[in-house]
């Protein structure tokens, strides 16, 4: 109860207190908090001792929980705002291509090729929140049109340029360029020398890089995922669009009644999920080298999955950023947890599946709490 | 004269004709609203109710006649234009969003904003603060204002949606129909939020076809029939029966009235 109120307020006798642990159910991070404490335990009971939470495991599962991370915020905010992408997976797979074919085939300065897949990717998401807006059509099935349309160029485009479906040789036409350092290079290298000297973290005990440490940064990678993550937290939480973002998901029609551009805002969120595909494809053909037709193949569900374990539902309004991190942490981690606890890794697959089925389950339960239906 | 009455009116309809194609939907209805009187539009299904409403509140571009707001000539292009110039309408379907927190729909669509440095941000704490003051005059206890909207009842969403739309500088709330879905308590409490705004000089627009609900707040009654208008009639000079009669045409409810034992 706020503190200025006139007078206090007699309690209504047919509202019941609240229980701690009802109101801290419908807060949309919980299913990803208990899942991250859940896995965690886990893992430290079972494979703790199999190099899992060494410095190069956890810079191991952190990289690809990061990967996880970058897509799920961007489908997370478009989830909340509405609409699917189910063409992020293609999208990553063609933005890689393009940038491949734009600075070692046609040998322009790596920085324009990642400029020009940048204007070009966040282009094609307009187009398909344009499409979805100005028809009224369900975004499952526009974008399910690019997913095609995008996946069928990305294996046609080298083939025919260059008969073949990998375009290697990135790296060197990276080497030294100032915006290729900013997705495939590492930060904080002094500081982790210095730990590898202070005995915090192992280093090389021979070879070429005997004394260096093994972990030699923090990739760029992990930092664009967490600068992504907080970036769209406070976009949704702190700002007057993320409310926007909310009430376009929640009802289109009562936000237009009450003076919110809908379209406009579901359309930028196509361009931020866009965005986001091609950070993840940028860092990814930068850490590889090369870029490959068969990219990102099923990345778009395992965002929404990350996303729907976070606590958003499917049908929009509702969700959280940080709950969509945590279900991309839980994701990397049990990925490559079993890997580490030497589990056969189909049962990856397995997992996700039960793990997807239970948080809809429990988020369909929550939303009959928020809203007070029976 | 009732003593609401003798100053200008807010709003004066006159001869208001509205054609859709060879329909005549309103075939000539004058009306005046005063600040700070309930006045009610009523007539039965088809009678022109809501198209005479949607001309008043911008959706509608009348074919023939004069809307004068505050007694100037007024030419609304669409409905932001009439909310721009204080006119708010309370649809039967609100526009109120069930999963969001009554505060983040309070202030839908005109969040209020601090600036930290470059930045601004959706000033929660000034949102939460009002939104508890506002609810608390209308006589509705949240929970907190983090509840969500969805558990409220229908009048209470009612009744945020009128205290939403009075908090933004509304100087003519129009009600579509607010109390058609409700119960009977809840009907009493969005009758009693009705009174609380006209106390505030606001005028209310209050659109039924329920009799009973009319005269329990209205000043002033206006019964379309047909796309015309039968008059307008002070509280105090007519009985339920006469604007029963009125709002059907007379004839067939006589005879009905007859056989329900005047129940109706």
């Amino acid at each position: 109860m706020s503190q200025t109120a006139p007078q206090q307020p007699v309690a209504d006798e047919r509202v019941k207190e609240m229980s701690a642990v009802r109101r801290a159910l419908i807060r949309p991070e919980l299913g990803g908090i208990v899942g991250t404490i859940a896995v965690f335990t886990f893992f430290l009971l079972f494979a703790h001792d199999s190099g899992m939470f060494n410095s190069q495991g956890i810079l191991n599962w952190s990289t690809v929980s990061a990967q996880f991370m970058i897509i799920a915020v961007g489908a997370c905010l478009l989830m909340i705002a509405g609409e699917f992408d189910l063409s992020v997976g293609s999208m990553i797979g063609f933005s890689g291509m393009m940038i491949a074919i734009l600075s070692v085939t046609l040998g322009w300065p790596v920085w324009i090729a990642i400029i020009v897949t940048f204007a070009g990717c966040v282009a094609i998401g307009a187009l398909n929140g344009l499409i979805v807006v100005r028809t009224g059509l369900p975004s499952f099935i526009v974008t399910l049109a690019f997913l095609f349309i995008l996946r069928g160029f990305t294996i046609y485009l080298p083939q025919t340029i260059e008969r073949k479906t990998i375009i290697g040789g990135v790296r060197d036409v990276a080497e030294g360029d100032w915006l290729a350092a900013l997705f495939g290079g590492k930060i904080l290298g002094g500081l982790f020398t210095w730990m590898g000297n202070a005995g915090i973290i192992e280093v090389f005990e021979r070879g070429t890089r005997q004394g260096e440490p093994v972990v030699d940064g923090i990739p760029m990678l992990i930092i664009w995922a967490l600068a992504l993550m907080v970036f769209g937290h406070v976009l949704l939480t702190k700002t007057r669009f993320g409310n926007w973002i909310f009430a376009a998901g929640g009802d289109a029609e009562a936000a237009r009644n009450s003076g919110v551009p809908v379209s406009q805002v579901k359309i930028l969120m196509f361009m931020f999920t866009a965005f986001c595909a091609c950070v993840f494809a940028t860092c990814q053909v930068m850490e590889f080298g090369s870029a490959g037709a068969d990219r990102g193949l099923l990345k778009e569900f395992e965002a929404i999955i990350a996303v729907v374990i976070g606590g958003a539902l499917l049908t929009g309004g509702y969700g959280s950023v940080i709950g969509a991190a945590l279900g991309a942490l839980i994701f990397g981690v049990v990925q490559q947890g079993l890997f580490f606890a030497g589990v056969e890794s189909s049962l990856f697959r397995v997992f996700l599946g039960i793990i997807l089925l239970g948080a809809v389950i429990l988020n369909t339960y929550i939303r009959r709490l928020i809203t007070g239906e029976r | 004269m009732n003593s609401r009455t003798t100053h200008e009116p807010i709003i004066r309809m006159v001869k208001i004709e509205k054609h859709f194609g060879s329909v005549i939907a309103l075939a000539g209805v004058s009306v005046d609203v005063y600040p700070g009187e309930c006045h009610c539009l009523l007539g039965d299904n088809g009678a022109g109710k809501s198209t005479f409403i949607k001309t008043m509140s911008g959706v509608y571009k009348p074919t023939a006649g004069e809307i004068y707001f505050e007694d100037k000539p007024m030419h609304f292009e669409d409905p932001r234009d009439a909310i721009a110039a204080g006119i708010a309408t309370v649809h039967q379907h609100l526009a109120m969003i069930p999963l969001m927190s009554v505060s983040r729909n309070f202030f839908m669509g005109n969040e209020p904003l601090k600036k930290v440095g470059p930045m601004k941000f959706f000033d929660h704490e000034f949102a939460n603060r009002v939104t508890m003051e506002e609810m608390q005059k209308m006589g509705i206890n949240l929970r907190g204002p983090d509840q969500a909207v969805g558990t409220l009842s229908g009048g209470e969403r009612q009744t945020v949606a009128i205290a939403r739309a009075v908090y933004f500088g509304a100087k003519v709330l129009i009600l579509d129909e607010p109390t058609s879905a409700l119960g009977v308590r809840q009907t009493a409490n969005v009758l009693a939020t009705i009174d609380k705004v006209r106390k505030q000089d606001i005028a209310v627009v209050f659109i039924t076809h329920n009799v009973r609900h009319a005269l329990a707040v209205g000043d002033r009654f206006t019964v379309l029939n047909r796309g015309k208008t039968l008059g307008t009639a002070q509280r105090g000079q007519i009985t339920p029966e006469e604007l029963q009669d009125m709002m059907a045409g007379g004839q067939e409810l006589v005879e009905l009235e007859g056989s329900l034992g005047g129940t109706v």
